[in-house]
Order: C-alpha cells, then structure tokens, then sequence
C-alpha cells in the first residue's frame, strides 16, 4: 500500500469534508440576505459585519437547544435517523472530480477521492438510500404529522428519481462511460453537455430540485399543512443536522449538475494554461458554475410557490418521465445514424 | 492474505445482520436491518470485484424494494398489541420447516463450499460494467430480451389491475 497516497487522500477527504460543511453553513446565510433582497427586507445584520457570523451564531443556537426525545418515539431510529441523512448527503462527495491533476512535492495528485468506473451509479445508489434518513426519522417520530411528511418525501424521491435516471443515461450515451472523469473530459473546452442536450437539462435540473426537497417540491415539510413535516418532533442539534443535510445536498446537487451539463471544471481557453495553474484555475471555474446554480436554487425557493401534491406526481410521472424517454430515443437514433448503423439503407 | 480477512469479517457481519432481520420483533428494524444485510452483500461482490453488481444491488434491493417495503410497513401501524399471538403448533411447526430448508441447503452446498477457496479474481476487468455488457448483449442477449419482455408484461398488467379499479369506482 502507498503510503503517500493513503495521506494525500485522507488530506483530500478532510478538506472536501470541511468545505461541504462551511458551504453548506454559509448557504443558510445566503439564503436569507437573498431571500431579504428578493422581498425588499433587510436581512440578517446583527452578528458581525453584514451579518456574516450569522452561521455560527445559528450553529451555537442549535447545540445549546435541550435535545428532546418524545416518550413514545423508537428512541434508536430517532437518533440515527439524521445521522443517515447527513451522511447520504456528505459522501457523494467522493466520486466529484474538483479539478484537473495538481503537482504538489514531485507527486501527481488526483483532485478526486474515488474514480469509479461505476461513477455515475454510486452516485444514483446514494441517492436512492438517501430517503432512508427522512423515511426512518419521520416514522420513529410517532406523530402524524411527521409520518406524512416521511411518505411524502419517499413517493417523492421514488418517482423523481426515474425521470433524473432516464436523463442521466441520455449523458452516459453521449459520453460512452459512466465514469464522472470521462464525463467531464469528454466536454473538454466549451464542448459542455447543455448545448447538445437541452430538454434533458431541465428535466435533470427539476428533479434534482425534487430530489433535494427544495421548493417548490418541498411538500415533505410544507408547514401550512404538516407543521414541519418529518422534522416535526425534532429539536436541537438533530434538527440541525436534517437542515444542514439539505444544504450539504442542494451543494453536492450542483455540482453534479454543473459535471453533467456544464463541463465540471472545463472553461474556454483552458488549453492556453497547464500544470498548477491549470489546476487551481479549474477548481475555481468548477466552484463559480457550483454557487451559480446554488443561487438558482435558492431564486427558484423564493421566485415559485410551492405544488399541490397531485400535481407534483403529475408533473412527475406524466410530463418529465415521457419528455426523458422520447428524449433518450432521438439521442439513441441520432448517435445510431453518427456511428453508421444505417448506411446500408440509405 | 488481507483480503481473506476482509472477507470473513465482511462475511460474519453479513450473517449476525440476516440474522437480526429474523430474531428483532420489531418489523420496521427487521426491514432496516435487511438493508444493512443487502450493504453486506454488496461489499461482498465488491471484494469481489464485481462493481457493478454491487451497486445494482444497492439501487435496485436497498434503495427501491426496501424503501416499498418500509413504506407499506409504516402505513400499517404495526405495534407489539396489534401482534397476534402464535400458538405453540405454530411455532414449532415453523421451526421444524426452517430446519429443513437449512438442512436441504447445507446439503445442497457442501461441496460447493471446497470449491469457494479459489474465488480470487483471475482477471481484473472480469466484473466491469463493460465486459458485463459485452456479454449480456452477445452471448446471453436471449435470455436478456426474454426477461425484459416479462418485466414489461409484469408492468402492464400492474397498470391493468389499477385501471380496472377505478372504473368499478366510477
């Protein structure tokens, strides 16, 4: 075993950890001096300049809070309930390709913890586990209110998750590899996913959003009619954690959006650079394209109010699943007629 | 040498999970319990190297089959009252059909498992999810089609059955 790589990617790990955490803290800061800016308010600016230790003040809140237990909860599922949902959201995290190779003390290291060959499906694993820490914390709560949050959010993310596969292998076909490196390698330059796939954008865009419970799909905690869905019962540091696992996953969400369909790291012109510079010039493009679509997120929450829910298994399965399908066959036939399967007929 | 090590302890965290499934009394853990049993069984396929089938399993049995069978067992408020109580027959009549399915199976494996020690991958790309394409669309591509064939009349006829509940209720 290397042992230089065993230390280069626990110090890679680390810094991905801490990063997904500041962001994720940060978001909720952003969140509302945008939400301020969007309703002609102020904002929070009362911890620090502008506000700006907000977060931790936030942070400090939540742990100082008496973590309550209701009587009648399954104590063990209600403690490991957000454990699961910080997690899911954290280690997706590993399969991201931050940037291009870094030279650092005569070695070439990787600005990736994982490369798969499997890339894309770890990635859509994770996700399908992910509904586990709202499914199991809203049921232990023993109240009903969480428990419709719970079943709202898993028929949710069950059936947003098809529409999201079905155009997400639209990209595989595209790229020819489920590995995110070759995904990203292949949209070398401005060559980037969107400009050829469009329609297959929106529709991975939208899910994403439903994926994330992010409004206007945030009907697992819509608070005018489930109090606070499946986060009801939950108090302290353990709600803390169900918040900062949204966050942590709108972050991870863009960044995946911006690897599929945006060229991750690739930018126009970046032939002209090499080495370090390259590399730090990559990571930097790749984070401008992760906050870009963070801030859409976040104008989407305050711009669009929120579905009813029939109309969200509607928009689901009856309009994003049949436009990803009809989506993937032109893709098929296209590639099919670029590689020449039909020249014998025509 | 590591690897075996890896494997058995992978393997006795496997089983003390499958069992746990069966001895909690409590459904819900039973059921969050098989998922840690399938997450078992995927480290097991990758020690394996068979990557792509881990993952399969984790998309197909942790993340979508469990998360039905979390969701239909938490609509039924299932609790320790609401549990019938099993008649001495019962149980001994089950415990007399399990020991004879695990003796049938003991029985079906016992040379199998001699075989087992030579399981180490002799060839790198063997689990990949290209050589595993390769040969689901060239050498095995009939029974591929045939079993997508049967999925499709599955859903159809899943669609039929909720189709014709609804007219009996217009």
């Amino acid at each position: 075993m290397d042992t230089g790589l065993l230390i280069e990617k626990s110090v890679l790990v680390l810094i991905i950890f801490l990063i997904s955490l500041g962001i994720a803290a940060y978001q909720t800061y952003f969140e509302r001096k945008l939400a301020a800016w969007i309703q002609d308010r102020v904002g929070p600016d009362r911890a620090g300049p502008f506000g700006i230790l907000q977060p931790i003040a936030d942070g400090v809140k939540m742990f100082l809070k008496e973590d309550f237990i209701p009587k009648d909860a399954d104590k063990w599922l209600f403690i490991i309930g957000p454990g699961i949902a910080m997690f899911t959201s954290l280690i997706t995290s590993a399969i991201i390709p931050w940037g291009t190779d870094l030279e650092l003390f005569g070695r070439t290291i990787t600005l990736q913890v994982a490369d798969f060959d499997i890339g894309i499906l770890y990635l859509f694993a994770v996700l399908s586990i992910s509904v586990y820490g709202i499914m199991i914390g809203g049921w232990a709560s023993n109240n009903k209110y969480s428990l419709y949050g719970a079943i709202r959010a898993s028929s949710q993310m069950i059936s947003y998750e098809l529409a999201m596969g079905i155009s997400a292998i639209t990209i595989i076909m595209l790229s020819g590899s489920l590995s995110l490196t070759d995904i990203v390698n292949k949209q070398h330059g401005m060559n980037w996913n969107i400009f050829y796939q469009p329609i297959c954008f929106v529709v991975f865009f939208i899910c994403s959003l439903a994926e994330t419970n992010r409004a206007p799909f945030d009907l697992p905690e819509c608070e005018n009619e489930l109090i606070g869905g499946y986060h009801t019962e939950y108090s302290s540091m353990k709600l803390g954690l169900y918040l900062f696992s949204e966050y942590t996953a709108m972050f991870i969400s863009s960044a995946i959006i911006a690897i599929l369909f945006l060229g991750g790291y690739n930018f126009p012109g970046m032939d002209n650079f090499s080495g370090n510079t390259l590399a730090v010039l990559s990571v930097i493009v790749f984070f401008i394209k992760i906050f870009i679509f963070i801030f859409i997120f976040m104008w989407i929450r305050w711009t669009i109010p929120r579905f009813r829910f029939d109309q969200l298994m509607h928009l689901g399965w009856k309009v994003l699943i049949p436009v990803a399908m009809v989506n993937l066959l032109i893709t098929g036939i296209v590639i099919a007629i670029n590689e020449g399967w039909f020249n014998e007929f025509m | 040498m590591s690897l075996q090590i890896i494997s058995i302890i992978l393997g006795s965290l496997t089983i003390a999970s499958a069992l746990m499934v069966v001895l909690s009394k409590h459904p819900i853990r039973s059921v969050i319990f098989l998922v840690v049993t399938f997450f078992f069984i995927s480290s097991l396929y990758i020690l394996m190297n068979a990557q792509f089938l881990a993952i399969v399993n984790i998309i197909v049995y942790a993340g979508a089959i469990m998360v039905l069978f979390l969701f239909v067992l938490m609509l039924l408020n299932l609790n320790k009252t609401a549990e019938p109580e099993s008649s001495l027959m019962v149980k001994l009549s089950s415990l007399i059909a399990a020991g004879g399915l695990f003796l049938v199976i003991i029985a079906a494996l016992k040379d199998s498992i001699l075989l087992s020690k030579t399981y180490a991958p002799q060839n790198e790309a063997i689990g990949t999810v290209q050589s595993l394409g390769n040969l689901l669309f060239s050498k095995y591509v009939v029974p591929f089609e045939v079993s997508s064939i049967l999925f499709i009349a599955a859903m159809v006829g899943a669609v039929l059955l909720a189709k014709r509940e609804k007219q009996i209720i217009d």
